[in-house]
């Protein structure tokens, strides 16, 4: 009785698919249609970027395999044509300038996202997120005029202070260069330039905390600022990671204001306050290309295939770290 | 689901690249009508012509062309200043049909030009020479006199102060205040350091040890990319001194060079003396108009820091009305209106007429 029921009604539900299936099999070409667009986009960032790969790994063979002699009779070049002796200062102060910038911009990146998340009134929250916004939307060439122009011109008298003060430090060693085009201004305009994208991925993970865990701390007596703490902050975390390792892509291929901006020289020094120090590969990509010859384009073409590594490395480790995380947090 | 249906998408896509890649494909002939169309006209002059070259020739040849397309509106030309090595390799590559540099072609790019001329010869001659100004930013001093090994010591850092004794028993009567010196060079590859370094090579001796080079040969120090770079930079910082194209310093202050014993400001006459008073480079084509410049010349009221910029081109093209167009371009300008269009417009200083007349010997070859 009950199997011969069960039956009877495992017949319905067949019924019932093959109707449903018959309608939607119409309706479905759309849905195939979008299916095949959103694999072929999904393939052309693949393509996209093995085709540059390649392109980097084609153009700068004949750098690569380039006889150091041949190699010296770039005028840029050191005297030994070691295109490697070449490449590490560059790689070097392109690393410098990202961590520098991260370093000035995700305390107040977290700390603007904090506040419209948590303590501004909704109206005031609004306004200032799509300021924030705004921020992103003017382009670099613009902060290059900016910092190059009218906020190097202002940081001198601060720059002077930190290396008379602090010069002991290796980071502040003076005597602080006059104009400042110094890899300090540099780090400065890059943090405003990445502010806007790590407050704004920041913003949206601590508004994602889940609304229970801060009404249960604030229920245990706990402080606004003890919420954020216990509730808000180690929720974001693995969020807040993810935002900084995207504002580093940006400062690591910045080219145009780094390129207005810094008076450039090839030194694994520390010291920021001082030009003619550092330069980073893709301003020094942008520098030297007007005037370089076929070798030299290849050259430059080498450096940025150290870049996409760099790049590349780069975001892996920021995958891993915030997949650890995201298991740490679970446990 | 469906794997099968899914990989009608892809193939879709190929196509639509497709279409678009065949889409730009037709463009790319369009500019073969506008050179046939110079046949047609016999007495008016049509059609385009391509340059590509040295950035530093831009405002002169903006100049030139406009004075060119006035008289013959049916004519564009384009010059893009892709700078003196991409203009080198796009001319002898067959890219261009004319080109601007700021060095001499060397052997092997010589040969190819040749190469890409024949039956024809290919053509270097000097039609913009502009002087390069020792530029500095100290209030109310508009003029030093240095020696050619003052002013290396300053930029190779070994005077580093305004108040020196090098510089100060130059300038008897000139209150020269007790500030640092901040020299300032240009970060990019170019044809002013160039022509500066060779200079400094030629007339300051031991004081300047290093080799010419369109890279700066000294480590560290202050830069900045271009010549609005350096300017802006000098402007920014009192004390703060540079060269650059004269015609860009604007308000800064200059420096006069001492030349055989007299004291030489920078100006269009002094640099065009200097470039008349230099001797043929040996050894080149007769195409060929590249001066070895002396740069330590003791002729009186010559200009030695001056950077000549060379036009290529080519005595025969497989289209003769392209060769007509050239030709008659470059006459222009080399004309007194021509050069005195690039002198209004980018401070350069005119050729000189012995110089004319050599480079129209050449210019009138082109058929």
């Amino acid at each position: 009785m009950s199997a011969v029921a069960g039956r009877g009604a495992a017949q319905g539900v067949a019924g019932g698919a093959t109707t449903t299936l018959r309608r939607t099999r119409r309706a479905d070409l759309g849905g195939r249609a979008f299916r095949g667009l959103a694999v072929g986009s999904g393939a052309l960032i693949l393509a996209m970027l093995a085709a540059v790969a390649g392109f980097l790994l084609l153009e700068a063979a004949p750098a690569l395999t380039a006889s150091p002699a041949e190699l010296a009779a770039l005028s840029w070049m050191p005297d030994d044509g070691s295109l490697w002796r070449y490449v590490g200062p560059l790689a070097f102060g392109t690393v410098l300038a990202a961590v520098l910038a991260l370093g000035l911009a995700v305390p107040v990146s977290v700390g603007i996202a904090l506040f419209i998340s948590h303590y501004a009134p909704r109206r005031l929250a609004d306004v200032l997120g799509s300021l924030v916004d705004l921020l992103a939307a003017i382009p670099s060439v613009v902060y290059g005029l900016w910092g190059a122009l009218w906020l190097a011109p202002r940081l001198q008298g601060p720059w002077a202070w930190l290396a008379d003060h602090l010069g002991f430090v290796p980071l502040f060693a003076g005597p602080a260069s006059t104009p400042p085009r110094v890899m300090a201004t540099v780090g400065v305009v890059l943090a405003v330039m990445v502010l806007p994208i790590v407050t704004a991925v920041s913003r949206e993970v601590f508004l994602a905390t889940p609304r229970l865990h801060e009404e249960a701390a604030l229920a245990l007596g706990a402080t606004r600022w003890e919420m954020v703490r216990m509730a808000v902050l180690p929720f974001g975390r693995s969020g807040v990671v993810s935002a900084a390792m995207l504002g580093l892509g940006r400062a690591l291929g910045e080219t145009m204001a780094v390129l207005m901006i810094l008076g450039p020289g090839l030194t694994y020094s520390l010291a920021l306050l001082q030009v003619g120090r550092h330069q980073t590969i893709a301003a020094n990509v942008a520098l030297q290309f007007p005037e370089a010859n076929a070798l030299g384009v290849s050259a430059l073409i080498a450096t940025g295939l150290v870049l996409f590594v760099i790049t590349l490395a780069v975001n892996s480790a920021a995958r891993w770290v915030v997949a650890r995380r995201a298991v740490g947090g679970a446990r | 689901m469906k794997p099968h249906r899914g990989q009608l998408g892809p193939a879709a896509l190929v196509g639509a690249l497709a279409l678009t890649l065949a889409a730009c494909g037709t463009d790319a002939p369009a500019a073969g009508p506008d050179a046939e169309a110079g046949r047609a006209g016999e007495t008016a002059l049509s059609g385009a012509l391509v340059g590509a070259g040295a950035s530093s020739q831009e405002s002169a040849m903006q100049a030139w062309i406009a004075g060119f397309q006035a008289a013959h509106p049916d004519v564009t030309v384009a010059y893009d200043p892709v700078g003196s090595g991409g203009g080198r390799t796009q001319f002898v590559e067959g890219g261009t049909d004319f080109g601007g540099t700021d060095a001499a072609l060397d052997e092997e790019e010589w040969a190819a030009a040749e190469a890409r001329c024949a039956p024809g010869i290919p053509l270097e001659v000097p039609l913009y020479v502009s002087p390069i100004a020792v530029a500095f930013n100290l209030p109310g001093i508009d003029s030093l006199t240095m020696s050619p090994e003052t002013i290396a010591g300053i930029f190779g850092g070994r005077i580093t102060a305004w108040d020196a004794p090098e510089i100060a028993e130059a300038n008897p009567g000139v209150d020269l205040p007790a500030l640092p010196i901040t020299p300032v060079h240009r970060s990019d590859e170019s044809g002013t350091t160039e022509n500066f370094t060779e200079y400094l090579a030629a007339a300051a001796g031991d004081a300047w040890p290093h080799e010419p080079s369109g890279t700066w040969p000294l480590a560290g120090g202050q830069s900045a990319q271009g010549t609005s770079g350096v300017v802006q930079t000098v402007q920014a910082a009192e004390g703060a001194i540079t060269y650059a194209d004269a015609s860009k310093v604007g308000g800064l202050g200059t420096v006069a060079v001492l030349v055989g014993g007299a004291a030489v400001p920078y100006s269009p006459e002094a640099a065009a003396a200097v470039v008349d008073a230099s001797p043929l480079a040996e050894g080149r084509g007769e195409g060929s108009l590249v001066r070895d410049l002396e740069r330590d010349t003791t002729a009186s009221g010559a200009y030695p820091i001056v950077l000549v910029s060379y036009t290529l081109a080519c005595t025969a093209y497989e289209d003769p009305a392209t060769a007509a167009l050239v030709r008659e371009f470059l006459t222009y300008a080399a004309s007194e209106e021509g050069q005195r269009a690039a002198a209004d417009a980018a401070g350069s200083a005119p050729i000189s007429d012995g110089m004319r007349a050599d480079v129209m010997a050449l210019v009138e070859r082109i058929s």
